[in-house]
């Protein structure tokens, strides 16, 4: 098989298949039904399987049948030629054999009327023995068929002696001569009349003086010819002396003419004498074949059939007979003898190698036609069965997306409640009254907790980002707060390993404008060379990772985003670390989602190894670009760019409304103030000195206690807080209480300004207690704004006190927002309302409970005097869409009116729009679910169970702080 | 694995003198809420032709007020069983009414005794304490 032609012949088969299908469609003239078989049958495998069984065999039997009746046609076909030819060739034997016979008889006819002319009508005779004889021999010619002729006289008895007398012979008997020749003088007995031969044919001219009326076959043939007229035969008998089979013809000879209707007893009457003539059958038959030309080819049987259950034989042999024989009859010109030849082939039919051919060939192309219907068929089904499975796998991959999804959604939502928990304990440790240390640490620990929540968050928007569904929303930041806050996110993890800025390495995050590193591309270039890092560390240069950036490579002219500028920020973010770096063999592969540098790294530092991949989609997503550089044992610099919009001035507010939570702006209470910072290694001053600067003091850099005792007590300036670094300060207990000492000398009022930068509480805390020292206030890093403004507040008394000016404290801030809030709450499930009631009210909140959506169309119709709506959304009857849509409705109807002056807007508390804040209760925070609360008219959503900090994130849009109202 | 999440913790923290039978009210709500609920069910499920919708319905609020409860055991059970009702599969739907019955059982025991020490504790004249419900 070859296999190029694979394809072509498949078609092919498809082809042929379908005509086939057609034909049979006409042939059958029932297309629906074959259709409607065909394709119930490709339903079920096992039932088409069966259903071509079935018509694979009755193709077979059917050709088969063809075949054989082909084979049997034909074959008859040949012997029925065969038949035809063995026919003619006998009829054409017989008919020559006829009119030989009957051309002697003609002659021998005319021999008796040359007899009686010449022998009876002249007295005396004209014939004697010797002219007959020489007449009948020159005349031989003209009987081919004849061996011989007689002529025998009727002599009556009374005219026998006179008879005899004349011819000088005595009558003989015949068949004492045949039975005895020796006595062949015994003369003939006593009869009524004889018929003795006068003249003979030399070949027979023994038979002279016989009697013919003596011989039994001859005096049956003389006494029908007498009485006929006509020439008669004799049945075949042995000729007397050549021993062979012959027949005799005799014919009357009459003395007058007479009348073709005369009676056989006018014919005795006249008749004169009996012409015989011998025929040699045997010998003239051979004669004659031998004159054709296919004598070969056939066997030839000359049969006397006028007794027909005797048939006597005449000419021939008898061969066994193989069925095929021809029968012509043959008329010999006597009535009353029949005779007939039969005529067979000598050889046998041959085998009729044509019809076995043509019906084996017809057989051998059916049954290929049905094979390849056979194999079209299983070639059909073998792709069905294929197709199917791949059906299957492909129900089973979705289905196990589907699990995949489900898992995710469920793992997440499993963690999501006890984080909640967590979440929640940790907002309710904010309340209460905590130092500084112990609020860093909870904030911390809730930072970590909302990173872990984000991490689940994380897995569903990788998730998103395989399906592309994740959508970006664009929000106001502070960056520095942003980055603060990152930071600190991941200060306990850095603070694990000591990395800072110290001997152990750093890390370290440059943001720029990227116009700006444009600009200054070669001097960065230049200024990395040097390697001279904030920690000494040498670093992957953090060039290196934004090499392949496009934005850098575009022509600086030319560059989109120079001349977007005016709305669009591009900022350039590098984060260089010093460490191990990424091995190089896994930094192909390091943007792929979860795979990490090899299979030991998740145990050593966990992770799931999408946190890159999302990265990289989100930088695409913000019209970025994502880099790295990593050498190993050195560190890596991952670099991205990202494209913003510039902060318009409608998100100031918001603005405004974040720092009043973060308190981490520059804040002018700070103002002019001078700082000290006593670290011995410049790098980390560096640091601090940029963060203590950062809140608008200035600051002053010394390497030891000493140097700082001397600063201060040169006077020339007045410094408001010193910040010594730990390190220095546990060095020599020493110096650091003859350093306390010194400054109770220099005022009373420093003491206060005294900071300890430290790493850990813990071993500052340890220090303390041992020390008689009076401890100084103790500042975390890292450092962040924030929190080093808040410690500088509490120490130095500076801005308000108090829990609204420190904590973003989302409880306490609730109750600032629902005191006296008149909330209506709508839930069919009543525990769910009896819990959200007791929460609300907890803030302060003046509940007002409902369980029907209709319930609740019926308070909220305006005018009323809620200040909002919390909804469920799932509800019997009428659900949280359809009542707020109906609400909606009502309330742009009653603002109509109001418009329209229809209801005075005095009576309603100067409320010229009512629209009454609903917000969505659900346990399932879906993208879909929030979507549709906004369509059907809500204006957000808080989770059931109630989160304290989305809470006060939901209702802080609706309602303005009440600062008078505050406790 | 606990009987009861956080959500209890938060659910006594709304007590306070204001309110000073909120929880037991709260719960003697969901019991009441539940048992009807579970009737329900037991009744939906035993009909020859089975409205899923009807009892998804049923099952959402449940698995509603034993959140807000914090029956985890039970909301959990819930999700299982409204899964089932999505796939409208019969037997699952049988079992998980079971498994919800026995959650529900369990909790109620739990929260009676919890009731039960707690008076016993006033009775006597303590406090009860905040914490105590990691059982």
């Amino acid at each position: 098989m070859n296999y190029e032609s694979k394809d072509t012949k498949t078609d092919l088969r498809g082809e042929v298949f379908k005509m086939w299908l057609n034909c049979w469609e006409r042939i059958s003239g029932n297309s629906y039904y074959i259709h409607h078989l065909y394709y119930q049958s490709i339903g079920s495998k096992r039932v088409r399987e069966t259903w071509w069984r079935k018509v694979l065999i009755t193709w077979l039997l059917f050709w088969t049948l063809v075949s054989l009746w082909i084979f049997w046609y034909m074959s008859s076909q040949a012997t029925e030629k065969r038949r035809e030819a063995l026919g003619s060739m006998c009829d054409e034997r017989a008919r020559m054999l006829q009119d030989q016979f009957n051309v002697s008889m003609n002659h021998v006819q005319a021999m008796s009327i040359l007899i009686s002319t010449f022998h009876h009508g002249k007295n005396p005779s004209a014939i004697d023995q010797m002219t007959f004889t020489r007449y009948t021999e020159r005349t031989a010619f003209e009987r081919p068929l004849t061996s011989g002729v007689a002529y025998a006289v009727r002599v009556l008895r009374s005219e026998r002696e006179e008879f005899e007398k004349q011819q000088g012979w005595t009558i003989k008997r015949m068949d004492t001569f045949e039975h005895n020749p020796v006595h062949k003088d015994e003369p003939s007995p006593i009869e009524e009349e004889y018929a003795p031969v006068i003249f003979a044919q030399d070949t027979v001219s023994h038979v002279i003086s016989l009697d013919m009326l003596s011989g039994k076959e001859d005096r049956e043939n003389v006494l029908r010819a007498r009485a006929s007229g006509k020439g008669v035969l004799t049945a075949p008998f042995r000729l007397l002396k050549t021993n062979r089979l012959g027949v005799i013809l005799t014919f009357a000879v009459y003395k007058r003419e007479l009348p073709s209707n005369a009676t056989p007893n006018e014919r005795i009457e006249a008749t004169d004498g009996y012409l015989g003539g011998i025929f040699d059958i045997e010998s003239l038959v051979e004669k004659l074949l031998q004159q054709l030309a296919s004598k070969q080819t056939i066997f030839v049987n000359v049969y006397d059939i006028t007794n027909l259950s005797q048939p006597i034989s005449m000419y021939g042999s008898n061969v066994s007979d193989d069925g095929l024989w021809h029968v012509s009859t043959l008329n010999f010109g006597d009535p009353f003898r029949k005779h007939e030849m039969r005529c067979r082939f000598k050889q046998k039919a041959p085998w009729p190698l044509l019809a076995i051919s043509t019906s084996i060939g017809i057989l051998v192309i059916a049954s290929l036609v049905g094979h390849i219907f056979q194999a079209t068929v299983n070639r059909i089904a073998k792709v069905e069965e294929d197709y199917h499975g791949m059906m299957e796998l492909k129900k089973k991959a979705e289905a196990a997306d589907v699990a995949k999804s489900q898992f995710l959604a469920t793992v997440s939502h499993e963690i999501r409640t006890p984080m909640n928990g967590v979440l929640g304990m940790l907002d309710m440790l904010m309340d209460t009254e905590l130092d500084v240390t112990q609020q860093d640490y909870v904030r911390t620990a809730q930072a970590s907790g909302k990173a872990l929540v984000s991490l689940i968050n994380e897995v569903l928007d990788q998730a998103k980002v395989e399906s592309g569904k994740l959508e970006l929303e664009a929000v106001s930041f502070n960056l520095r707060a942003i980055l603060d806050d990152v930071l600190s996110l991941f200060s306990g993890k850095s603070q694990d390993k000591g990395v800072e800025f110290t001997e152990k390495g750093h890390i370290f995050v440059t943001v720029y404008l990227v116009e700006e590193v444009v600009d200054s591309i070669e001097v960065e270039t230049e200024l990395s060379s040097s390697k001279n890092t904030l920690s000494g560390y040498p670093v992957a240069d953090r060039c290196h990772s934004w090499k392949g950036f496009k934005t850098f490579n575009q022509d600086g002219s030319t560059s989109p985003f120079k001349s977007s500028s005016a709305d669009l920020i591009n900022l350039i973010v590098s984060v260089e670390d010093t460490g191990q770096g990424i091995p190089l063999e896994a930094q192909s592969r390091i943007f792929t989602p979860f795979m990490q540098v090899g299979p030991s790294i998740s145990r050593t530092h966990g992770g799931t190894g999408i946190g890159l991949s999302i990265s990289k989609y989100l930088v695409g997503r913000m019209k970025g670009e994502i880099g790295f550089v990593s050498i190993p044992n050195i560190g890596s610099t991952f670099t991205f760019t990202a494209v913003f919009g510039n902060g318009s001035s409608t998100s100031n507010e918001h603005n405004s409304q974040q720092m009043n939570n973060q308190p981490n702006s520059v804040s002018s209470e700070f103002q002019g103030m001078k700082a000290l910072v006593v670290d011995p290694r410049p790098i980390r001053a560096k640091v601090s000195r940029y963060h203590i600067q950062r809140l608008g003091i200035q600051v002053e850099v010394v390497s030891d206690l000493l140097q700082c005792l001397s600063q201060i007590a040169s006077g020339s300036k007045i410094i408001n807080m010193i910040l010594v670094e730990q390190e220095v300060w546990e060095k020599d207990t020493s110096v650091s209480t003859l350093f306390v000492n010194n400054l109770r000398k220099l005022g009373c009022g420093f003491q206060s300004k005294l900071f300890l930068l430290a790493n850990s509480i813990s071993s500052s805390r340890a220090n303390t207690s041992t020390d008689g020292v009076s401890i100084p206030s103790v500042i975390m890093k890292p450092l962040r704004s924030s929190m080093l403004a808040a410690s500088l507040q509490r120490a130095m008394g500076v801005g308000n006190k108090g829990n609204i000016r420190n904590g973003e404290l989302p409880s306490m801030s609730l109750r600032h927002l629902l005191l006296g809030r008149k909330i209506l709450i709508v839930d069919d499930n009543n525990v769910n309302l009896k819990v959200a009631a007791a929460g609300l009210k907890r803030y302060g909140a003046a509940v007002v409970c409902v369980e029907r959506g209709k319930k609740a169309t019926e308070l909220l119709t305006p005018p009323h005097q809620f200040d909002a709506c919390f909804m469920d959304i799932q509800m019997p009857e009428m659900d949280g869409f359809e009542a707020t849509k109906i609400i909606r409705e009502m309330e742009h109807n009653f603002n109509n009116r109001i418009r329209r002056g229809e209801v005075s807007i005095e009576a309603y508390e100067n409320v010229s729009n009512f629209h009454v804040p609903i917000l969505a209760m659900t346990a399932d925070v879906i993208q879909a679910t929030y979507e549709e609360c906004l369509r059907s008219g809500m204006d957000g959503y808080v989770s059931k169970p109630f989160e304290a900090e989305q809470l006060y994130r939901e209702v802080s849009r609706f309602f303005p702080p009440i600062p008078d109202r505050s406790p | 694995m606990g009987v009861l999440d956080n959500q209890f913790l938060q659910l006594q923290q709304l007590q306070d003198e204001s309110n000073p039978d909120f929880v037991a009210e709260v719960v003697s709500l969901f019991f009441a809420d539940s048992e009807r609920l579970l009737n329900d069910l037991t009744r939906a499920l035993d009909q020859p032709t089975i409205d899923f919708k009807m009892v998804d319905s049923h099952v959402h609020q449940l698995k509603g007020s034993s959140s807000s409860i914090g029956a985890e055991r039970i909301k959990n059970a819930c999700v299982a069983f409204r899964n089932f009702c999505e796939e409208q599969n019969i037997e699952g739907c049988m079992s998980c009414l079971q498994q919800v019955k026995q959650e529900y059982c369990l909790v109620k025991n739990k929260l009676e005794t919890l009731f039960r020490m707690e008076q016993q504790i006033v009775a006597a004249g303590g406090s009860i304490p905040m914490m105590e419900l990691s059982f």
